[in-house]
């Protein structure tokens, strides 16, 4: 913890001494210089950054190429208002929870449309590989964009997946990328990726990546008495966490006049152990989960006359989730589920005012959008009593967005309407289930009170809900079809103050500050029910209220000519209390697995090709029940990660040559050392997580 | 307006200075200590040959947070998690859901479902002794030398139904050893022993809704199943009462069966009568049966909860409200009961959501309520411990 502490107090100086940047600005000052190494940095465009009304959180360029990341989750815990569920080790599921509203209250993106799973809401983002991802970006609220699909609109916060756009340099017309990680836990981790410029504007990417990992690792319990002897200690080797996954996918990118298009298949397939709960006089599990998930999904922009644009996306999925309890000791499960979903959206939008708007004005920017989306969605499963439910879901959203001077306002109202239907197989024909129409608005608004400075105020009001999932409403015995929806309210107020120079020593600071007020309502949570042992139902009874605040600060320091230094700091604090029942000694206790403090820090060294990166995140002391006594407690826990990455080119033509050419062959080469004080913790109560642990990584890009 | 946005930063920045000292002081991580025994005080002392009672949380599954508080008569003091610092050295502690605690012979003898095992302590320190490994192991019975202990863990058929039987284990209580096991009915759960035959309940509750609806009656010298007394579906509690009588409760199907009580006559080996009440916990004093359910309401969406005095002679429901004070409002979830055999005060847990810790409530024998105290998760099992 030292060496942590002495980091915080690093990263207050900084503060104090008013050095703090953008990431996003950081990264484009970096970029520059990374560019030259690797063709896997982002696109550095030319126009100026339009800060968006509603704040964005981003993960891209080189810091996040420093980051130590085997899944999406890994790089999801370096935002702030963020908390991660995480089983541990490779396989092991992986969830995020946005400002303490729940797992569920998060939408995920891929490639711009939403994945679902409309059996129980979650999406596990471990299983989604950082391999072939550009850019992470959560959104709190919703994307700071008004022509977008109605769903969208559609959740509490939003994280953005965008995958790798292929691009050409220097009359190139491929690009292949061969990268090898391996790594403790067995981990073996080839990927492929190919891009191909088959006409000048129809451009072709392809993926494949296989991860196996056999998951074993050392973990260790420990207690000790209040005189500080050892009570006990304990440790052992963590089983059955092994996982075998292999992903495929194809994108064909079209670039039109007026438009572009986009058509992408993905595929993915896994089997893995369930490592369980690690309890008494149980040190081992066998429960096994097999997956499949692949999509087809398609994009369609295109501006119709001036001032007029349409989008239309598409998706087709098919997902399959087998579990499997083999131990006859047990009750012998093996469920098989099968959900398809098909999802249209269709998005116009009217520039009514504006440079480039049907009445031409300079200062003044008004757009109007309209969508409208429709999905349908059908659960198949093996269980006794089980219903086959489908939903038919329609979205329509009304947006609007204003640009005046220094004022940025922007306002939706998304309606949504959904019809259940269930199959019973004692019935001849299916019950229908129409929920309640819902309206639900949100107002972002961004004030810029000087004309020069890169300083915004900046507010939102969010009122949104998730619908029950299909577990919530039809789960045999469990399920509940009177339950209503879970209602969370935002109301978030910040200030954001970016810098840059292009000369000096500190070339860009930026600090962001939001508080917030949320509320739960309706929360559904699973009650006991009747005089069986373990029968549960599921109801709205929670009530949460949560206050917070989020923090983010960086800095870019240009410390010689070649030698640039990034930190970033993110910082949250949540008070998320359950004020479900006076009665009980759990009303206004903060809520299970949400830490008073959290927050990481990264730096960034990088100089030629040579990066060096450290990684610090921390998770303060929390409660596994509202019941906040000590019976219920959880340590806090902290991890330093380290990785040192080097670019080189394999033919030099000339010096100066080498530091220009993008298309040469080079390759890459990383040390990942993860949790380097091998800190042994849980994230959830008896789920070990691994100790000190590595990985290298070694790219060849021709 | 500069040197506002200037105030701000550095404001911003003394924030987050304390913040950080703030983590520097508390925000460490430290050396898990044991967790430590509460003590609180409950109720007037008491001088009878009763000492006090365990009271066993069974801790909701995968949480590891079975535990053992005490209560102790001669002080009136209520020792909530007792386990851990009366046996500091075992890993992990207690286990994973404690279904059934029982004291035998100057032992108290814990059944962990969830961790596999039976825990014996001695009854007065509460120290281990040793533990028994049996897999998913339910409930515990005694006769003689011998514990007998039900097991859902049994063989599996080959065919597709994978059909689960259950088993009886013997164990010595001298030397803690299995000598031998006994295969019953499907997910077998309590049992009880009267002249010289052992009765287990068979609920079948892994076959849903194809449940178990047999007594097992294993012969206790030849520890053979020896025939099967058909009840009614998913059975579950076994008590005798002074009589000799067996009283069985069925859990029903949760759907068209509902949950019933039936009395047994070992010595015919036929049901001689049912009542029609959901029994979810029992205990028998004299010639009463206590009982106490919960029974889901498909239509309200809410549980109904049913408090009962059975005379065991008459076989007739005498009272459907032994909480006279109107206090039974402060329960949830009734999940455990237990009359002292004595003072008949009568002591029922409420196991709230499950994942609360849940609470124990004194009630006098006229039904007015003592005293009340915070527990461990899920309360379920007392048993009483004698001078």
């Amino acid at each position: 913890m030292k060496y942590s502490l002495v980091f915080i107090l690093f990263l207050v100086v900084c503060i104090t001494g008013e050095v703090m940047a953008v990431p996003s600005v950081a990264d484009d000052v970096l970029d520059s210089i990374v560019r030259q190494f690797s063709i896997d940095e982002v696109e550095v465009t030319a126009r100026r950054r339009e800060e968006p009304v509603i704040p964005v959180q981003k993960l891209e360029g080189a810091r996040l190429a420093g980051l130590s990341t085997q899944s999406v989750a890994d790089a999801a815990r370096y935002f702030s208002g963020v908390q991660i569920k995480d089983y541990g080790g490779v396989g092991g599921m992986k969830t995020i929870d946005v400002r303490s509203m729940g797992t569920n209250h998060l939408g995920v993106f891929y490639d711009g449309i939403e994945i679902g799973n409309a059996q129980n809401g979650t999406v596990d983002l471990g299983k989604f590989s950082m391999d072939n991802i550009e850019e992470l970006a959560l959104y709190n609220g919703q994307k700071s964009e008004i022509f977008q699909p109605a769903k969208d609109y559609g959740s509490a916060g939003t994280l953005y997946i965008k995958t790798r756009r292929p691009r050409f340099t220097d009359g190139k017309n491929y690009n292949l990328s061969i990268t090898m990680k391996a790594g403790t836990f067995g981990l073996a981790n080839p990927s492929i990726l190919y891009e191909q410029k088959l006409t000048d504007n129809i451009h072709l990417s392809a993926s494949g990546e296989y991860t196996y990992a056999h998951g074993r690792y050392h973990f260790r319990y420990r207690k000790v008495l209040p005189s500080g002897a050892v009570a006990w200690d304990t440790t052992a080797v963590r089983q059955n966490g092994d996982v075998q996954a292999g992903r495929a996918e194809v994108g064909l990118f079209g670039y039109l006049p007026e438009g572009k298009w986009h058509i992408k298949g993905y595929y993915y397939q896994s089997e893995k152990g369930i490592p369980g709960a690690i309890v008494n006089n149980v040190w081992t599990n066998s429960q096994r989960q097999w997956d499949r998930n692949a999509f087809v999904q398609g994009n369609y922009t295109q501006r119709v006359t001036k001032g007029y644009d349409v989008q239309v996306n598409a998706k087709y999925s098919n997902d399959r989730m087998r579990y499997l309890n083999p131990d006859t000791t047990l009750m012998y499960i093996d469920n098989t589920f099968t959900q398809q979903e098909i999802y249209l959206s269709m998005a116009h939008r009217l520039a009514v005012v504006g440079v480039k708007g049907l009445v031409p004005h300079h200062d003044v920017n008004w757009d109007v959008s309209l969508s409208a989306d429709w999905q349908w969605n059908y659960l198949d499963g093996n269980l006794a009593n089980f219903v086959y439910p489908e939903r038919n879901t329609v979205l329509a959203a009304a947006a609007t967005q204003l640009y005046w001077k220094y004022l940025k306002a922007q306002a939706s109202v998304l309606g949504t309407f959904i019809f259940d239907k269930i199959h019973q197989p004692t019935l001849a024909t299916p019950t229908a289930y129409k929920q309640k129409p819902q309206f639900t608005p949100a107002v972002f608004v961004s004030y810029q009170p000087i004309l020069r400075e890169e300083l915004f105020l900046r507010a939102y009001y969010k009122r949104i809900f998730r619908m029950p999932t299909f577990n919530d409403l039809y789960y045999t015995d469990v399920g509940n079809i009177s339950l209503l929806p879970e209602y969370t309210t935002q109301y978030d107020g910040g200030v954001q103050y970016d810098k840059c120079w292009q000369e000096g020593a500190c070339r860009a600071v930026s600090v962001k500050v939001d508080g917030y007020f949320n509320q739960v309502k309706n929360k559904i949570v699973a009650i006991p029910k009747g005089n069986g042992q373990y029968r549960w139902q599921m109801m709205n009874l929670g009530y949460v209220e949560i206050r917070g605040c989020d923090v983010n600060a960086s800095t870019t320091l240009d410390l010689t000519h070649d030698v640039l230094l990034t930190i970033a700091a993110a910082y949250t604090y949540q008070k998320a209390q359950d004020l479900t029942d006076p009665n009980e000694m759990t009303y206004g206790g903060q809520i299970a697995y949400i830490p008073w403090h959290s927050g990481s820090a990264t730096v960034n060294l990088l100089w030629c090709g040579l990066s060096v990166n450290y990684a610090f995140i921390y998770v303060g002391e929390r409660y596994h029940n509202s019941a906040n006594i000590p019976a219920n407690h959880e340590q806090p826990w902290y991890t330093h990660d380290m990785s040192i990455s080097y670019d080189m080119l394999i033919r030099q033509k000339s010096k100066a040559d080498s530091r220009k050419s993008d298309c040469s062959p080079r390759l890459h080469f990383a040390i990942e050392i993860n949790n380097m004080l091998n800190q042994q913790y849980d994230v959830i109560l008896n789920y070990p997580m691994p100790g000190i642990n590595g990985k290298g990584i070694v790219r060849l890009t021709i | 307006m500069i040197a506002l946005v200037h105030r701000l930063l550095s404001l911003s920045a003394s924030g987050l200075i304390s913040l950080s000292v703030a983590i520097l002081f508390s925000g460490c991580r430290q050396n898990v200590i044991i967790i430590p025994t509460e003590e609180e005080q409950h109720g007037e002392k008491q001088n009878t040959e009763i000492a006090g009672f365990y009271l066993l949380n069974e801790g909701n599954m995968g949480s590891n947070k079975s535990t053992l508080d005490y209560y102790d008569y001669t002080t009136a003091i209520y020792s909530r998690n007792i386990y851990a610092e009366a046996n500091p050295n075992v890993p992990k502690e207690l286990g994973d859901v404690g279904n059934d605690l029982k004291i035998y012979g100057g032992r108290l003898y814990a059944v962990i479902n969830c961790s596999n095992k039976v825990e014996v302590l001695d009854a007065r320190t509460c120290k281990r002794i040793g533990q028994v490994d049996i897999s998913n192991c339910r409930y515990i019975t005694f006769d003689g030398k011998y514990a007998y202990v039900s097991s859902y863990a049994g063989p599996v058929s080959l065919d597709a139904s994978h059909a689960q039987i259950g088993y009886v284990a013997r164990f010595d209580t001298a030397t803690l050893q299995i000598d031998a096991t006994c295969l019953v009915g499907y997910q077998p759960d309590e049992l009880a022993v009267v002249d010289g035959q052992l009765y287990v309940a068979n609920s079948g509750g892994y076959m849903a809704p194809d449940y178990d609806s047999t007594v097992s009656v294993i012969d206790r010298t030849t520890f053979k199943e020896k025939r099967r007394i058909v009840v009614a579906k998913n059975l579950w509690r076994v008590r005798t009462d002074s009589q000799g009588l067996l009283w069985v409760s069925s859990r029903g199907d949760y759907y068209d069966t509902p949950a019933k009580l039936y009395c047994i006559d070992p010595a015919a080996g036929s049901v001689i009568d049912s009542i029609s009440i959901a029994v979810s916990a029992m205990d028998i004093v004299g010639d009463s049966l206590y009982a106490c359910a919960t029974a889901w309401d498909y239509i309200n969406y809410k549980d109904v909860v049913t408090y009962s005095i059975i005379n065991t002679r008459t076989r007739e429901v005498v009272s459907t409200r032994f909480i006279t004070d109107g206090t039974e409002t402060q329960i949830q979830k009734p999940y455990g009961i237990k009359v002292h055999p004595l003072t008949r005060d009568i002591y029922v847990t409420d196991a709230k959501n499950y994942v609360n810790p849940g609470q124990l409530h004194c009630y006098s024998s006229d039904g007015v309520l003592q005293w009340s105290v915070r527990t461990g998760d899920i309360p379920a099992q007392i048993t009483f411990l004698t001078k």
